[in-house]
């Protein structure tokens, strides 16, 4: 859980630093070459097998925990005193479902599309064509529904690592008088910034395109 | 003070239970098991059935007034057990909800009797060390540095009490498992066995059907002896450091 959390975590720094170029000015020319050295370098691939692998086991893991511990728990009390935890504590294998439902529209947009669609648009840039991820993207975002879902996923996984980030480090043993509260006040950080980075894109997108 | 109680009733761990409304005449200097006891005096006179709760020592030591009050284990003061919670705590008219722990491997005895023994077996099962006993030895023949026995002497602060594993949202026992695994393995007479002791209590403590920790922290909040969960990072740690060595 820990483990497969910590890299998903490390995992969507370098999928927001790659996707940022999309803010570029040069009408998408940054972004789809980056697309295509991703979708081609060996090495990418082989990371990306690796990242499917630990999405998968993070949630069949997370949901078999969320079971067994609902299994252990039996029947509610008539009052619920309100303690000081975190909703997000309390709600993660819920956030992680609504995460994954997520994935699966990110993934029918664009990696579905770009495997299997046709009329792909095409650029070509210095005579090497290769497949206009910008233009996809922007057609994508520049509809009112896809953004809104994207803006609310991603509000979804700010609370997931909410939560999550500070925990990873419990599980594991990682405990210290003066880094927890370190890695507690970075862990909501990055829960902040990071899905506010990826939320700048569809929103920029939606009110200059559109 | 006049205080309304909704009371779980039920007759053994067969039968459904559910909530009984009685009304008592309760003073703010009693302990809530004294304010019970009136209850039951009250009960037993009408010919009814008196309230079935745990208790002992009634001086926060022993661990066995396990109930639930207004969904609190050991109710809302902090770093209290429920023998030491004193009615102050509540005002005049006030409704109070009482249950038992909720946690498949406390199954509920009677009304707020719940069966702990899950708790002992998970000490049997390591939380000890094997010694000659004989003479108390000399206080200060094994010298331990004066934070590590701090350290070693709050984790052994736990009563035991369950209300770790009654607050937590999964049911997991973690915080106890984690005092009792710490409070050994802070103290140079309980390095020998912590391999085993660590692999055999977190092995005992899922056979018994308690939850995984995922880190909520609840336990720590309604832990009457203020048990920090440090002492899970410390197990976990422990475990996995177990886990990458043979038996
Ligand atoms: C694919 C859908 C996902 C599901 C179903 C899911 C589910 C879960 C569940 C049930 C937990 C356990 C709760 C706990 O132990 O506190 C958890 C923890 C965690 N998740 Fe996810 N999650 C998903 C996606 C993600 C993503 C995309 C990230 C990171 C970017 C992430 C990072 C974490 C971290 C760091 C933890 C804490 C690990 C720990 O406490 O040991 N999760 N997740
Ligand atoms: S850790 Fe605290 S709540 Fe849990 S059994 Fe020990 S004293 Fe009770
Ligand atoms: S009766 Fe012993 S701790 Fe409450």
């Amino acid at each position: 859980m820990s483990l497969t959390g910590l890299f998903l975590i490390l995992f969507l720094i370098v999928h927001l630093t790659g996707n940022l170029q999309l803010l570029s000015d040069d009408g998408g020319e940054a972004f789809n070459i980056y697309t295509d050295f991703m979708s081609h370098n060996p090495l990418i691939q082989i990371i990306a097998k690796g990242n499917y692998i630990f999405i998968l086991s993070h949630a069949i893991l997370g949901i078999l925990l969320a079971l067994k511990n609902k299994k252990a728990k039996g029947s509610k009390y008539a009052v619920s005193a309100n303690n000081k935890s975190s909703w997000a504590s309390g709600n993660m294998a819920l956030l992680g479902t609504l995460i994954f439902a997520f994935l699966f529209m990110h993934m029918g947009h664009f990696w579905f599309q770009f495997k299997f669609g046709s009329e792909l648009p095409l650029v070509s840039y210095d005579g090497v064509e290769m497949i206009d991820a910008y233009t996809k993207v922007v057609s994508v975002m520049s509809q009112p529904l896809w953004m809104a879902l994207y803006i609310v996923g991603l509000a979804v996984l700010a609370f997931h690592l909410w939560h999550g980030f500070a925990s990873a480090f419990q599980t594991l043993g990682l405990r210290h008088k003066k880094y927890t509260p370190l890695i507690s006040v970075l862990g909501k950080a990055y829960a902040i910034i990071i899905p506010l980075g990826f939320a700048i894109l569809p929103l920029y997108i939606f009110f200059t395109q559109s | 003070m006049k205080l309304k109680l909704k009371v779980w009733r039920q007759k053994n761990n067969q039968t459904k239970g559910s909530f009984e409304q009685h009304t008592v005449e309760a003073t703010e200097h009693m302990s809530f098991l004294e304010m019970l006891d009136v209850l039951n005096e009250q009960l037993i006179s009408e010919k009814k059935d008196p309230i079935a709760f745990e208790h002992d020592c009634r001086e926060g030591i022993c661990g066995t007034c396990s109930m639930v009050i207004n969904g609190q284990p050991h109710g809302p003061q902090k770093g209290t057990t429920t023998c030491q919670l004193h009615m102050r705590q509540f005002k005049d008219g006030d409704t109070i909800v009482i249950e038992p722990y909720r946690v498949n491997a406390f199954p509920i005895m009677k009304d707020l009797v719940v069966d702990r023994s899950a708790y002992d077996r998970i000490i049997q099962a390591g939380g000890y060390i094997s010694v000659n006993t004989g003479q108390a030895p000399d206080g200060n023949s094994i010298p331990i540095e004066k934070n590590t026995a701090l350290k070693a002497f709050g984790a052994a602060a736990c009563i035991g009490c369950g209300a770790c594993a009654a607050a937590c949202p999964n049911g997991s026992a973690m915080l106890f498992t984690s005092a009792k695994i710490s409070h050994l393995s802070h103290l140079p007479q309980g390095q020998v066995e912590q391999t085993k002791r660590v692999r055999g209590m977190v092995a005992q403590m899922d056979k018994e059907g308690f939850g995984f920790c995922s880190n909520i922290g609840a336990c720590e909040v309604e832990c009457p002896k203020e048990i920090s969960t440090e002492n899970i990072a410390l197990m976990n740690r422990e475990y996995l450091k177990a886990s990458l060595v043979s038996e």
